[in-house]
């Protein structure tokens, strides 16, 4: 359990509404939500969620912060905005998923292993190194997060996939050599870091 | 002097042997034939896509898409922003509507630009090639360059999700979007209905969460064929991979026999304007669009 989330259990006690309201992306839209379900009902991945957005916002108001924040149901997020465009009260839904799921992590608190947060966490980085996507190093790292031996599998497993995409010249070996990428990286990296102090400092999420 | 111009941002996806290189060789054809000036944003950044929120979070992910905004106005001012991808579109259509209600978050964003020597003013608007197609020129401009109309081609439109919700194409419904059908018929291709037309990939997911993912992909795939149609069109990059290239994947798990080609709607319009095979890069599809080709070397 990361220090930032004792200090926010100390400040906010049980009314973690509030914790959402002030912290999380979006979160002061949550108290709006009327129950009606649509927003579950729209979702791509409905039946996969363990608690779906409706529950999720009575949850907050309910004050189950550990049930919310170490869930893995907003990793489920597809990002495909059906329930934002259908909620009758027009809530970001969508936004306030990603930022439940952010603040989770972030604290430590969201269920290690689960494969969205990992494949994001590979995928912020992996453009970060360069400013641009690195798409040959992301399948890799993805096949080869369990190791090496689970790596090949993988990579066995999807190989009909990869030649295809060899064969279309949709996917070039070189790029694990001389990637595509910007030129001021130097910038990025300074203008990133500069980013992430102030959220950090707005959000109290100082590691 | 070209009859439009923009300043271009193609997005990672786009870049030369990527997953949609062939996307970018036919929007080039395109705006050739339309008279289309695409100036690309020089040293343009990745957007953050749309799992970039996991570890990037709120500023971090603004402050990617204002570089690009920033660097269009510094070089390329007065020009509209233009991305080919969806979710590139989305994203810095987000953060430019994030900055632009927020003046905090705008002077965070340019705190953290000022590390790179630049600053967002909030001027350019970004826009979706398929919004310059059909609000700047409209379908009528786009039919004067066809040569040869793709009679007989039977399409099922596939929008997906993101150049569709939430901010969509003006004018369009979120649940049955016609743009793109209403481009198929302009260059004289049959539009399928079918009922899987803005049904979700799993975007991502498809990496993350394969079973759950080619279960979506198996329900449009499943309803083009079901509707009569030879090829799926779509204007999303992730989308376009995904339906494409995991069909043998669903094969294997859902026991079908899936093989339908999926293409973008600019090596439609570029066949249609008379482009090779090669300008319109039929070449970089994975399953071939035989009938697209046919059609592409006729004289």
């Amino acid at each position: 359990m990361s220090e930032a989330n004792t200090q926010a259990v100390e400040k906010y006690r049980n009314n973690f509404l509030k914790e959402v309201e002030e912290r999380v992306e979006e979160g002061e839209w949550v108290k709006m939500c009327m129950q009606c379900g649509v927003c579950s009902g729209s979702c791509p991945f409905g039946p996969h969620w363990a608690h779906p957005p409706q529950e999720i916002f009575m949850m907050i108001r309910a004050g189950k912060r550990d049930e919310v924040l170490t869930s893995d149901s907003m990793w489920m997020c597809t990002s495909c905005y059906n329930c934002i465009v259908r909620c009758p009260r027009k809530l970001p839904i969508t936004h306030i998923m990603h930022g439940l799921a952010n603040y989770a992590h972030r604290l430590g608190l969201a269920p290690k292993g689960q494969p969205t947060r990992e494949f994001g966490k590979m995928f912020w980085n992996n453009l970060v190194a360069t400013g641009r996507v690195n798409e040959l190093k992301l399948s890799l790292s993805l096949y080869f997060k369990d190791g090496f031996s689970q790596g090949i599998k993988n990579a066995m497993a999807m190989k009909d996939v990869g030649l295809g995409m060899l064969k279309a010249k949709r996917l070039n070996p070189f790029e694990l050599f001389s990637p595509h990428g910007c030129k001021d990286r130097k910038g990025i990296h300074a203008m990133l870091k500069k980013a992430r102090e102030i959220e950090d400092r707005r959000k109290h999420l100082t590691s | 002097m070209a009859k439009k111009e923009y300043a271009f941002y193609p997005g990672c996806s786009s870049q030369t042997k990527a997953s949609s290189s062939n996307y970018l060789v036919s929007v080039n054809s395109m705006c050739k034939t339309l008279d289309i000036k695409l100036t690309q944003i020089p040293d343009w950044n990745c957007c953050g896509a749309s799992i970039g929120y996991a570890e990037g979070g709120e500023l971090p992910r603004h402050v990617l898409n204002a570089r690009n905004f920033a660097l269009a106005e510094q070089h390329l001012s007065g020009q509209d922003v233009v991305a080919t991808c969806a979710a590139c579109w989305l994203g810095a259509r987000e953060t430019k509507e994030r900055l632009g209600a927020s003046a905090q978050l705008l002077a965070d964003t340019n705190e953290a630009l000022k590390e790179a020597g630049l600053s967002y003013k909030g001027e350019a608007e970004i826009r979706h090639m398929v919004e310059v197609l059909i609000e700047d020129l409209g379908y009528e401009e786009l039919a004067k360059p066809v040569v040869k109309p793709l009679a007989g081609l039977k399409i099922a439109g596939y929008v997906g999700c993101q150049t569709n919700r939430p901010f969509g194409i003006a004018g369009e419904s979120f649940e049955n979007p016609k743009y793109l059908d209403k481009l198929i018929e302009t260059v004289g291709a049959e539009a399928v209905p079918y009922d899987q037309k803005v049904t979700c990939c799993g975007g991502a997911l498809a990496f993350s969460e394969p079973e759950k993912s080619q279960k979506q992909i198996r329900d449009i795939v499943e309803s083009a064929y079901d509707h009569g149609a030879d090829m799926i069109v779509t204007p999303c990059p992730l989308c376009q991979a995904n339906v494409e290239i995991y069909q043998g994947e669903v094969n294997k798990r859902f026991g079908t026999k899936f093989n339908i080609p999926v293409a973008y709607y600019s090596q439609l319009l570029t066949v249609a304007y008379g482009g090779s095979a090669k300008d319109a890069a039929l070449d970089g599809q994975v399953i071939r669009p035989t009938k697209l080709e046919e059609l592409a070397s006729k004289k």
